[in-house]
């Protein structure tokens, strides 16, 4: 029910009402990109954009880096877990 | 798919199950009970039990599905007003998918259709805003319910039908609002919960702040969470790091798509289509204050509230049906005396039956049935 599906924006359908095409997972859609435009980020600015699509709006643009961070976080955690494991091993011999 | 598949390693899953692994121990009070940790949202029990996170994670950490599944607590009498507007000759009635097979006292919306009401699915409350522009003698109402996740899109198309003065689309409103509720779950005296994951999407409209009372009221701590399966498991590491820590803070895991502020072009909307009701009723947990909304004067003629007449009963919840213990956590689904046998996803009783976001359907469509059915009947016996 509240759930959000990642989409691309790949053209816009009509600036005036906020509507465009959105890609996700290889479907085009048209959805509201009311939620996201901003003076900061106009419409003709959106193309290209990652966003959350929920019941035809997209609800949030999809924050690219901080996908990575969250990512590269826990790759560091796993690498710090080896680390940790190997000294152990080592400590035993 | 991309911002999907890279939150579905399972290296990354063993490397925070590793790190939850290695902090409970420190918790003193593991050693006395398993530590509990409420998921509110019914996306995140679907991913749970899809995932089948329950049975990788260590014994002293228990989940507790919580009733944040906006189809689950749908109580009876407002299907039965849905079927009645349904029912009127003049009425489209368009309603999301999953609302259709939640049972009224009577039928459901999917027997009401095969009954002859002209009642259609919809994936947008933009796309039952088209059928009334289609439609112009025929009066279109959208079943508008969820918690603030959803309640930017149908405000959205209200404020729409106001600019472009379509005057035969209405929305029977039935949104409910999460911080109420999770007020309600803290100050139930049986709950004994150690922390919350919180429901990302709800916080990608409201932003962090409406948490902030859990954390700093209630000693609480959350963490906004989305909604694969290392999201979660990397939001239940932060949370027992917290309790390990002796913190209790609001944390956002969920920042590629949570901002602090949430979504203020959301909210507007919300601000000036909806406004709250003193209570709203829930099914199984009752009446909860300030828990739904309403619509807002401004825009009375798109309620259809106030545009038809319908029962408004209340109707009580079957009696052989234990959703709200299920709900509050006291027991665990398969616990209920018609789990798996009156009440099956095929021909569900109880709500939580009804929706794949339920507690009781996830456990029945992705548990290990013939493993919970023996413990049910040893239970029973």
């Amino acid at each position: 029910m509240c759930l959000g599906i990642p989409g691309q924006v790949v053209e816009i359908v009509d600036a005036a009402k906020h509507l465009a095409k959105v890609e996700i997972s290889g479907v085009r859609r048209q959805v509201s990109l009311t939620c996201i435009v901003s003076d900061e980020h106009p419409i003709e600015s959106c193309i290209g954009d990652w966003v959350l699509v929920h019941v035809g709006f997209a609800m949030s643009l999809i924050n690219e880096d901080e996908a990575k961070k969250t990512l590269e976080l826990l790759m560091e955690l796993g690498e710090a877990q080896k680390e940790l494991e190997a000294m152990q091993i080592s400590e035993q011999n | 798919m991309k911002y999907v598949d890279e939150f579905r390693d399972p290296e990354l899953a063993k490397t925070l199950l590793a790190e939850i692994e290695r902090l409970l121990p420190q918790i003193e009070i593991t050693k006395d009970r398993p530590l509990q940790i409420m998921e509110f949202c019914g996306g995140h029990t679907h991913t749970i039990f899809r995932y089948g996170l329950e049975q990788l994670l260590p014994k002293t950490i228990e989940l507790i599905h919580g009733p944040g599944c906006p189809v689950c607590v749908l109580p009876m009498g407002r299907v039965d007003d849905c079927i009645a507007l349904a029912e009127r000759p003049e009425v489209i009635f368009t309603t999301f998918g999953d609302a259709m097979r939640v049972p009224g006292s009577k039928k459901n919306l999917l027997q009401a259709k095969a009954d002859g009401a002209d009642i259609r699915m919809v994936y947008s409350p933009l796309d039952a805003l088209e059928l009334a522009k289609k439609n112009p003698d025929r009066e279109v109402i959208f079943f508008a319910l969820g918690f603030e996740t959803t309640m930017p899109s149908t405000a959205l198309t209200v404020l729409q039908a106001a600019e472009e003065n379509i005057k035969n689309f209405s929305l029977f409103c039935n949104h409910i609002t999460t911080v109420p509720t999770i007020k309600a779950i803290l100050d139930s005296p049986s709950m004994h919960l150690d922390g919350f994951v919180a429901p990302g999407h709800v916080s990608m409209v409201v932003g962090e702040e409406p948490f902030h009372f859990v954390a700093n009221r209630y000693k609480k701590p959350i963490v906004i969470t989305g909604f694969e399966p290392i999201d979660i498991l990397q939001s239940l590491w932060l949370l027992v790091k917290q309790i390990a820590e002796g913190r209790c803070q609001v944390e956002n895991q969920y920042a590629r798509v949570v901002t602090a502020e949430g979504n203020s072009p959301g909210l507007k909307a919300m601000a000036s289509v909806f406004e709250l009701r003193d209570y709203f009723e829930w099914r199984g947990l009752g009446s909860i204050d300030n828990s739904g909304v309403k619509m807002t004067e401004a825009y009375f003629q798109f309620d259809a509230e106030r545009k038809f007449s319908m029962p408004n009963l209340k109707v009580a919840d079957p009696e052989l049906c234990q959703c709200g213990d299920v709900l509050r956590g006291a027991i665990k689904p398969w616990q209920c005396q018609v789990f798996g046998s009156a009440c099956t996803p095929e021909t569900p009783m109880g709500a939580l039956m009804v929706s794949s976001e339920g507690a009781c359907a996830a456990y029945y469509n992705f548990g290990n049935l013939p493993q919970i059915m023996a413990l049910k009947k040893e239970s029973v016996s």
